[in-house]
């Protein structure tokens, strides 16, 4: 099996964490954004796995289960979130909640 | 009985304790006892002291009752002393004062503030009576700024009327601005001696201090001006006509008898000073002379009998100021004595003649009252003819005589100050004899309201009588030369030399007389022979503008009012927020725009916030990666 | 140790008010009452001890007390009174008495808690007087501040919250210079001797360059002009004044403003002799110009609370001027003043509080015809205005005429500005009297004249203002040991042209000049 270069696996990290920060700043939609963040964190979870691998150190594989965790702690609290939300103010745009303008 | 001397002010300060703490508790009766028995043992008393004193052989008596304050030299003392001088303002005051409470007590007798009137009044008495007898400048002080106080609490005794209220504080106001030249006097005088203690100041300035020298010249400047704002002398008096908004009594104690004079008791008490600078001496004798003529121009043209009174006043005083200019310092203190009777005289007469006239002032729709009000057409009569100094019979012939007679011929006399004391006299015999022919004679216009009772007319014939025979006291030489007053006088004060033959004085008299009887023949015949004359005259438009320009006080007022008032006035009222608090409002303001700038990066918007995040990481990863 | 009691009784009584409020409020008024008046007589027993004790005529001090607070620093707890702390110490209790008695009716809420913070800031002001330590006086200093922003702030009138805050502001910054400038005379003292203290006997000797002092001197000229208030940094004070309730209003005229002129007379100039010589002739031109314009502002307000805090700018530049006038006239001429004042400031703005219980107003152009309604208030009212104006016989007259006698001998120009400054004072005074008690009753105003509790207030400030005004010796005499010590300091001989060598009265033609 031929060694996929460092370099490819960070630069596909890379590109889906700037796809993931695109997505943060464009969408509206609170469930988008959700998922643009969850792209972001396998973005950095990707780019541990590739480091741990080009090492041969099980740091990397050992932080990307971290990140599995907090993201899976991340998208319950954020999910409840997103229902508490909707059940106030009936919508899932995020430009609505602007409450805590100065 | 000298000893007694603390207890003369002593009494009216009871009275004014009993009456300003428990006076609402008194009946009127009460109320007239308690005033009267308080003034009557201060006269009494100064009576007794009086007379011990002249027994006693002593010219001067110093009785100290405690150290008021003692800093580093400056002790004045709350002292009184006692020498011819006082002892002429402190008999003057206490009598003319009993009569004024005994008339007040009957004039007042409506008034719903009967308890607070007298309260003020023995107050008043109180501190004139400190004034004069004051052994220190700044007792003196103390008894000056008191009876500056009483004067305007009894002209604002109307408070209810806003212009009585406006009348008092100008008193107040312009007076102050006396005595704070004279507290500067004072600074100087202690700088320079140490000491304000009269006495010993009188004897260390011609020590000290060369005649002309610069500190007596300010010296005598500063108590000039405040001499000016108390007895209202140009450029100060404008607020003695207003000050006639006061019940008619307070102005016949304190704006004729006794507080205005007070001027003059300064300046003779202190005479060593102008003696040492004879400028200033020579300007309080040209400001005496032009205040008489200004002042006798405007009572010549007024209608409320009390303004003429009090223009009246102001002009008498200007003949003090005369003479104390000249240096005839008892001719000063004469006329001042007489003074005292014929102008309370005056004003109580008038007093009474407003009461019957219902509250009328204009002299204009009086008239024919001297049948229905005989005694006191007859006291206003000798009051107005002593005014008007009447040859040989009345009082203010010989005391304005012995002015004239010094302003000629003494050293720092001239003629220019005898032709306008002349002159004055001539005025004062046209406004006097108008004044009684208009409210006097002619038809009657209105009315009897009220008729005198016993307590209004007995002070009256009693002052109508001293009106008269005061003048004997001191005769000039060419009637025999008998002089009691200024003997006795001159054991305080320094004689004035008499040159000048006996045939120049009757000449001089003669002169005089003429022109008091030319005065009167005039105001005969203006208003009496031929009443339409002066309405005929005022057809003129200058003489009318004239007119007008002496009925408001060579308008003095408007000038003040321009160049002090109104700017004092503008730049309170533009600055009322104070300027300087704009600079901590500008601290605010700074800080305020800044928070409103960094505010709006606070949109509340999530994804504003992780921009601004993203943003930031990628210019600190450029400048790791760059640098 | 009694001078410990003088702050712990007012600080232990301020929590006891607030504890047994709980259960009635009637009673915090009556803890805190007591409380006052047992201090009041303690510091009058320390004055029986002036007299009578001769080894007090060598030393100033006639009490010290210390007992060491943090050592490592040199930080003690040292109390120290001479005359003319005891004089300020009996002022301030006597106000703070009156304090409480005017808030008797007119405090209805948190009213232990009132109280408490009435009698802290009593405790810091008394603590002010007496620090001899001085961190223990920057500790006193803040004390003050936190308490009387509370009463401002919570019991104020309509604009009380910004009235609070500036005041907080600006005397808490002008603090902090302070403390900047207590810590820089502490280092420089420990640097040249060695002995790092905050002890006031020892830094008075403290060796500094003139740059140095002229800065240092700076950091406490800021705080106490603040306090004092000097013009131009008074802005603070009106605001406060006016918007404080009655008893904040008595303390602050009364007595927080003392504690300015107290720290000049006791710390800037012994501590920086040379660079308050060199800073005299700006600020006793600062001290006229105080007079001239506090007098003409007080004279544009309507506010009856607003023209009362003016009218002490204007008072207190009598003090700045006497302060740095430096000679004994004008020395003792300030302490009268800081008394006088106190008493006659306090006693119009007791009025104004009496007033505005019964109109519910301090509009001047409201009021008008009082007089009518309430003819006792308004002969009281006349005495204190009298007194405000400096009529001879009250005890103003006595302070400013020894204050401008004092000036005179240094400046002749600034006593006659200064005495201009009396003829202002006439204008508005006159002005107020006016207002409120004369003229027509255009309102109809129907009022209550003085009660029973108000007669005691008003009835003990006029005895004061006329005791003093006619008998100040005994105070003089207080004051004059620590007023000796101020004159020995090292700058004063070739000062003045011209001191009279002794009283005159012995010799009548002796030569001075």
């Amino acid at each position: 099996m031929a060694q996929i270069p460092m370099e490819h696996g960070l630069l596909l990290a890379g590109i889906l964490f700037v796809l993931g920060l695109t997505g943060v700043l464009v969408r509206r939609n609170i469930i988008f954004l959700l998922m643009s963040i969850e792209i972001m964190l396998n973005a950095a979870g990707l780019a541990f796995v590739v480091a741990g691998a080009r090492w041969g150190e099980a740091g990397g594989q050992i932080m990307f289960l971290f990140i599995l965790a907090i993201t899976a702690a991340e998208v319950a609290v954020g999910l409840a979130l997103v229902l508490a939300m909707f059940k106030k103010v009936k919508t899932l745009d995020t430009n609505v909640l602007n409450q805590l303008k100065g | 009985m000298l000893n007694t001397l603390w207890l003369v002010p002593t009494f009216p300060l009871i009275g004014f304790l009993l009456l300003a703490l428990a006076g609402g508790t008194f009946t009127r009766k009460a109320i007239a006892v308690i005033t009267l028995t308080a003034m009557g043992l201060s006269l009494v008393c100064s009576l007794l002291v009086t007379v011990s004193f002249l027994h006693s052989g002593q010219t001067e008596f110093t009785q100290v009752l405690w150290t008021w304050m003692d800093v580093r030299g400056f002790d004045p003392a709350i002292g009184l002393h006692l020498d011819a001088l006082s002892v002429i303002f402190m008999l003057v005051v206490t009598f003319v004062g009993f009569l004024i409470h005994l008339y007040s007590t009957e004039f007042m007798t409506e008034d719903p503030g009967y308890a607070r009137f007298f309260a003020y009044m023995n107050l008043f008495v109180m501190s004139m009576l400190l004034l004069v007898l004051a052994d220190n400048l700044v007792f003196l002080y103390l008894g000056w700024e008191g009876v500056g106080l009483c004067s305007y609490l009894l002209i604002g005794f109307w408070y209810q009327d806003s212009a009585n209220g406006h009348a008092a504080q100008k008193a107040f106001i312009v007076t102050r601005v006396g005595d704070a030249a004279m507290a500067i006097g004072l600074f100087l005088l202690f700088t320079h001696f140490g000491t304000l203690h009269i006495q010993e100041i009188l004897q260390l300035a011609p020590k000290r201090w060369e005649t002309g020298s610069t500190a007596a010249i300010t010296a005598a400047l500063m108590l000039m001006i405040g001499a000016f704002g108390k007895s209202a002398q140009l450029p100060l008096q404008t607020w003695l006509p207003d000050a006639m908004a006061g019940p008619t009594p307070v102005s016949a104690l304190i704006h004729a008898a006794t507080m205005v004079t007070a001027g003059v008791y300064l300046i003779a008490r202190t005479h060593v000073l102008f003696e040492l600078a004879p400028s200033i001496q020579l300007v309080v004798a040209i400001v005496g002379a032009i205040t008489l003529l200004v002042a006798g121009c405007s009572a010549l043209v007024q209608r409320d009998i009390k303004r003429v009174l009090a223009y009246s006043t102001i002009s008498q005083i200007g003949y003090m100021f005369l003479a104390l200019g000249v240096g005839a310092w008892s001719a000063a203190v004469f006329h001042f004595m007489t003074h005292a009777f014929f102008k309370a005289l005056l004003f109580l007469s008038a007093g009474a003649v407003i009461m019957a006239m219902s509250h009328e002032h204009d002299m204009f729709k009086m008239g024919g009252l001297y049948k229905k009000l005989p005694i006191t057409f007859w006291t206003f009569l000798i009051g107005s003819a002593s005014l008007a100094a009447l040859p040989l019979v009345t009082a203010g012939f010989y005391s304005k005589d012995a002015i004239l007679w010094n302003a000629l011929i003494l050293d720092s006399g001239s003629g220019w100050l005898w032709l306008a004391g002349i002159l004055g006299a001539f005025i004062t015999a046209v406004y006097s004899s108008r004044m009684v022919i208009v409210t006097f004679f002619g038809e009657q216009k209105k009315e009897i309201h009220q008729y005198p009772g016993l307590r209004i007319q007995t002070p009256l014939v009693i002052l109508a009588v001293f009106s008269v025979i005061a003048g004997f006291l001191d005769m000039p030489h060419s009637l025999g030369g008998f002089a009691p007053f200024s003997g006795f006088l001159h054991t305080a004060l320094p004689h004035a030399e008499e040159r000048g033959s006996v045939g120049l004085e009757v000449l001089m008299q003669l002169i005089a007389a003429a022109v008091t009887f030319g005065g009167i023949y005039l105001a005969y015949v203006a208003y009496y022979k031929k009443p339409d004359m002066p309405q005929a005259l005022m057809t003129y438009p200058l003489l009318n503008n004239v007119r007008n320009f002496w009925f408001h006080g060579w308008r003095f007022d408007d000038l003040y009012n321009a160049i002090f008032i109104q700017p004092f006035v503008c730049a309170a009222r533009w600055n009322k927020q104070d300027a300087f608090d704009a600079i901590p409002q500008w601290i605010t303001w700074v800080n305020y725009g800044l928070y409103w700038t960094l505010r709006q990066t606070q949109t509340g918007n999530i994804r504003w916030y992780a921009s601004g995040v993203a943003v930031g990481a990628i210019i600190l990863i450029a400048l790791v990666v760059l640098l | 140790m009694i001078l410990l009691f003088l702050i712990l009784i007012l600080l232990l009584s301020g929590l006891l008010s607030a504890v047994v409020s709980r259960w009635n409020a009637q009673n915090a008024r009556w803890t805190a009452l007591s409380a006052l008046v047992i201090d009041l007589l303690l510091a009058i027993s320390i004055c029986g001890r002036t007299w009578i004790d001769p080894a007090t005529e060598n030393n100033s001090w006639i009490a010290v007390w210390k007992t060491p607070w943090i050592p490592q620093l040199g930080i003690e707890f040292h109390l120290g009174i001479d005359g003319l702390s005891l004089t300020m110490v009996i002022l301030t209790l006597f106000l703070g008495i009156l304090a409480v008695l005017v808030s008797w009716k007119e405090i209805t809420e948190r009213i232990g808690f009132f109280h408490l913070n009435l009698l802290w800031v009593l405790a810091g002001i008394v603590g002010v007087f007496l620090a001899l330590d001085l961190f223990l006086f920057y500790f006193f200093w803040e004390l003050m501040l936190v308490p009387m922003y509370f009463l401002i702030g919570v019991w104020g009138h309509e604009n009380r919250i910004y009235a609070a805050y500036k005041f907080f502001i600006f005397t808490q910054v002008s603090g902090l210079l302070m403390l900047l400038g207590i810590l820089g005379v502490y280092f420089i003292h420990g640097q040249t001797t060695g002995d790092y203290t905050f002890n006031y006997n020892d830094l008075i000797h403290t060796d500094m360059d003139s740059w140095t002092a002229w800065w240092l001197m700076w950091g406490f000229v800021l705080a106490f002009a603040v306090k004092l208030p000097a013009v131009p940094i008074h802005t603070w004070l009106p605001d406060a004044h006016t918007e404080a309730p009655t008893a904040g209003s008595v303390i602050l005229a009364g007595l927080l403003l003392k504690t300015g002129a107290y720290g000049l007379l006791r710390f800037v100039l012994p501590i920086f002799p040379n660079a308050a010589e060199a800073l005299a002739p700006y600020a006793m031109t600062l001290g006229a110009i105080g007079i001239l314009y506090g007098a003409k502002l007080a004279f544009a307000q309507t506010d009856f609370k607003r023209l009362v805090a003016y009218t002490s700018v204007s008072h207190m530049g009598f003090v700045l001027l006497g302060i740095f006038a430096m000679n004994e006239w004008a020395y003792q001429g300030t302490v009268m003043q800081m008394i006088a004042h106190g008493l006659s400031t306090s006693a119009l703005f007791i009025m104004a509080g009496i007033l505005h219980e019964r109109t519910h107003t301090r509009d001047l152009d409201r009021m008008g015809g009082l007089w009518s309604a309430a003819p006792r208030m308004g002969g009281v009212t006349m005495v204190f205005v009298m007194a405000s104006l400096g009529l001879p016989g009250l005890a103003n007259f006595v302070a400013e005429f020894l204050i401008l006698i004092g000036v005179y001998q240094v400046s002749m120009v600034l006593a006659g500005l200064s005495v201009i400054g009396l003829v202002f004072a006439t204008v508005y005074s006159l002005r107020l009297m006016q207002k409120v008690f004369l003229g027509p009753n255009t309102e109809n105003w129907r009022i209550d004249d003085l009660c029973m509790r108000e007669w005691i207030i008003v009835g003990a400030l006029i005895l004061f203002l006329i005791v003093l005004g006619l008998y100040p010796q005994p105070v003089l005499d207080t004051v004059q040991p620590t007023i000796d010590r101020l004159l020995l300091l090292p700058n004063e001989v070739e000062h003045y042209s011209y001191l009279p060598p002794q009283p005159l009265s012995s010799d009548i033609g002796g030569g001075i000049r």
